[in-house]
């Protein structure tokens, strides 16, 4: 107690002596007609002390760039891998080099074997209209077309095959590509960006893989050739997501699977697509000329109206014994790969003479329909047997 | 709209048959007459002429043509391999200069299918700024990372690759696994050489490898044809692929790469190009050796020898006139890309249709080619358009020049003293 009291006095005066000086009009503090009151000083001595604090930069070790030595003695270290792996013996394929032309009869050194190797449907290599307007061609236009469709390398026989091969499909227009497989690796990024979503079988080959990779949109696949799969990933990717319905979503089909074989049955997969409002490409190149009753594709073969897909694309390499390749759908779809498709803007155009033997392909197979029917009994034998 | 995608109806050849059309709303939509007006053909890559019926290389295709039919329908492993396809790889390896060679059907394939073979994650891609876009996708699609340097700069190369050999992999800091630099022989927008040697000196400093793509170069530069390379006095050798198209100078279609042995071993193995696509058409390969035999002389006439001068001398005399006359032309001597800059958006379309209606076909380039800004018209100078053919085109420039206004570095007096020579000549 007795200690306490002298404390407590001491402590009450210093108090006292702290809030005179505190509340102690300063009078001469006047600043602008304001009066500075006592806090308001310690206030502003504060904030002063927060707003340096603030300001001052956090503490990091201090960076040093490599000098110039030390660059020296990291690229003289640095070696690169070799280009190429070594090459292995047992990895040596020779493949067979024909003497004659990859007709059903060919000569591979010397020897006539019969060909299972060549995807000659329609048995056109060879066949004298198709080499006669070839032979016209080149006479009148030469071999190469030199330069890019968009520069003077649009030959009126480019022309008139995109006229004949739309008119053959019943579809508005169609636009030709210099190379088969440069087709579907060219149509895919043009209309698919980034952030659609694509839905693809997983036995796609590999031009079409490329395309899904390039265009770089998001690509979810389906068990090959399996519509119950399909289905259910539609259901997944649409059910209860509301940015779906915003973005572009496409179907990728094969109508007959080079690496298997099969072939995808439309007729589901255009229910399945009415059902989730999906667009469809379809990959026609080795159904084109082979299936439906005259060789219109998937579409005749499963009795499916045309415009009810949207992107259909073909290489010509396979049954019309040409290069290069097509797309078709409507006209709005044609006319935006004109612009924005790479193979197309930025490659130079089919060759002139290809051009007039898709022509004359086509006309043949108008004309000749029973060449289908004995495809389809070559093919029918081959599997029984 | 109307021009670009002009039909025409014979060879692209010197002079050729541009079809009319006409438009009945707005140039929205173009129908085709049956008229056509015979053009000089200023605009398609015809370097050397073989581009319409050649008197030794027609007979010889048509024979191809008649023997292997128009296409093999098959992959070059699967049965579409014919004579004709190894005796141009090796025709093409020895023309070059490398030790082996391999085809393939069209040249932006080439491109955008080897690039991610020789290359993947982990490696690192300097590519100039100004490459094509074969190049740009085949980059982007080999997953590894993409450097670009100053176009034909290389002091900045050397810049730049210091720069990511010290650091590595962008988060990592790993080694790069591997660093392939990539340039193109002639620039197309440009008309530009690459700088190769010096290009070549900073790339073997820095254990770097090149690739080369020759599109437009070869067949078309050098003494014998044989490109950038021989041009500028590099090694072929030194340059680890080199790649090439047969579109411009062979009259014909596809591609090649050219290098090692064991590369090529490789890609033929690994190409996915190669394994699935459909091998180059017969025809179009008996064009090219046909081609590549009379460029070498080897069909026993010099007729390569003359092409190869006539082609020189174009090129030079083209640009030095256009030059004198005030034009704004780019690109170095000796090469037969010559774009003569416009600037200006709106000319592009004045320019095309007042040269069509003077019977000069020229090729204008806008946008997304170029910078928004920089158009030009670009011309392309063919071993087969004669001296006279020349200066009818250089007249029909120069008036129209004068009525749109492109001459940007007016020379007054020596416009009048080239005016007056060109009358003599004639």
């Amino acid at each position: 107690m007795d200690m306490a009291l002298p404390i407590v006095n001491a402590t009450t005066a210093a108090l006292a002596r702290v809030s005179a000086a505190f509340n102690a009009p300063l009078a001469r503090a006047v600043v602008f007609g304001v009066h500075i009151d006592g806090h308001l000083v310690v206030e502003g001595l504060l904030i002063a002390v927060i707003v340096f604090q603030l300001s001052r930069k956090s503490y990091k070790p201090p960076k040093k760039p490599l000098s110039e030595k030390e660059v020296d003695e990291l690229c003289d270290e640095w070696e690169p891998e070799p280009l190429c792996p070594p090459v292995k013996e047992r990895s040596h394929i020779d493949p067979a080099i024909l003497e004659s032309a990859a007709g059903p009869h060919t000569t591979i050194e010397g020897k006539e074997v019969v060909n299972f190797a060549s995807a000659n449907y329609l048995g056109l290599i060879g066949n004298e209209k198709l080499i006669d307007s070839c032979v016209g061609s080149l006479e009148k236009y030469g071999v190469g077309s030199c330069g890019p469709r968009g520069f003077y390398g649009t030959i009126d026989v480019h022309l008139d095959c995109e006229a004949k091969i739309a008119n053959f499909l019943g579809t508005p227009d169609s636009i030709l590509y210099s190379y088969g497989i440069s087709t579907i690796f060219s149509v895919i990024p043009a209309f698919c960006k980034k952030g659609d979503i694509i839905v693809a079988d997983e036995g796609v080959h590999w031009a079409v893989q490329n395309g899904l990779y390039l265009s770089r949109s998001t690509v979810v696949y389906f068990k090959h050739n399996d519509m119950a799969s399909l289905a259910s990933t539609l259901e997944k990717l649409t059910r209860g997501n509301k940015r779906t319905e915003k973005i572009r979503r496409y179907i990728v089909v094969e109508s007959i699977y080079q690496n298997s074989g099969q072939i995808a049955p439309l007729d589901e997969i255009v229910k399945l697509k009415e059902k989730y409002l999906f667009r469809v490409i379809l990959e026609e190149s080795h159904s084109f000329g082979v299936l439906g009753k005259s060789g219109r594709g998937l579409a005749e073969h499963y009795g499916v109206p045309i415009d009810k897909i949207d992107i259909i694309t073909a290489g010509m390499g396979n049954a019309l014994a040409t290069d290069g390749g097509f797309c078709t759908g409507s006209a709005r779809v044609v006319d935006h790969q004109r612009l924005s498709s790479a193979g197309y803007v930025f490659s130079a155009s089919l060759p002139p003479y290809l051009a007039s033997a898709a022509v004359s392909a086509v006309n043949y197979l108008e004309e000749n329909p029973s060449v289908l029917a004995n495809l389809r009994s070559n093919v029918a034998l081959l599997h029984t047997g | 709209q109307d021009c670009f995608g002009r039909p025409i109806a014979s060879a692209p050849d010197a002079w050729f048959d541009v079809v009319e059309r006409h438009s009945n709303d707005g140039n929205k939509t173009l129908q085709r007459t049956t008229k056509t007006s015979k053009c000089l053909n200023l605009g398609s890559y015809n370097y050397l002429g073989f581009a319409a019926a050649d008197e030794y290389c027609t007979p010889r295709v048509i024979e191809s043509l008649k023997k292997y039919s128009a296409s093999t329908c098959s992959a070059r492993v699967d049965g579409g391999n014919t004579k004709l396809h190894t005796e141009l790889e090796e025709l093409v390896a020895r023309f070059v200069g490398k030790p082996a060679a391999i085809l393939f059907g069209m040249g932006y394939v080439t491109n955008s299918a080897i690039i991610p073979i020789l290359i993947g994650k982990g490696g690192l891609i300097v590519s100039d700024s100004l490459n094509h876009i074969s190049i740009v996708n085949g980059a982007r699609g080999s997953g590894a990372t993409v450097r670009v340097f100053q176009h034909n700069n290389p002091a900045h190369l050397e810049d730049v690759l210091r720069e990511q050999i010290a650091g590595g992999q962008p988060r990592t800091h790993r080694p790069w696994k591997k660093i392939i630099v990539i340039v193109e022989g002639i620039y197309s927008m440009e008309g530009e050489l690459c700088n190769l040697p010096e290009i070549m000196a900073v790339c073997k400093k820095y254990k770097a490898y090149t690739y080369l793509d020759e599109a437009h170069s070869i067949g078309a530069v050098g003494k014998t044809g044989r490109g950038v390379c021989e041009l500028l006095g590099v090694d072929p050798a030194d340059v680890d692929i080199m790649m090439g198209t047969f579109t411009k100078s062979f009259g014909s279609c596809g591609g090649y790469i050219a290098a090692s042995k064991e590369i090529i071993h490789h890609l033929k193995h690994a190409c996915p190009a190669h394994i699935y696509a459909t091998s180059m058409s017969p025809p179009a390969v008996q064009q090219v050796i046909s081609a590549i035999k009379v460029v070498l002389g080897e069909d026993g006439s010099n007729r390569g020898a003359k092409k190869l001068a006539q082609i020189r001398e174009n090129s030079n005399f083209f640009r030095s006139e256009l030059q004198k006359m005030g034009f704004e032309v780019l690109g170095d001597n000796d090469s037969p890309v010559m774009p003569i800059m416009l600037y200006n958006p709106a000319k592009i379309p004045a320019f095309s249709r007042e040269c069509l209606r003077q019977n000069v076909a020229v090729v204008t380039v806008a946008f997304p080619a170029t910078p928004l800004l920089l158009a030009r018209a670009r011309i392309c100078i063919s071993a087969s358009q004669s001296r006279e053919d020349l200066i009818k085109g250089l007249e029909v420039i120069s008036k129209v020049g004068d009525l749109i206004g492109i001459k940007y570095f007016p020379v007054e007096q020596e416009k009048v003293a080239s005016v007056d020579k060109l009358k003599k000549l004639e």
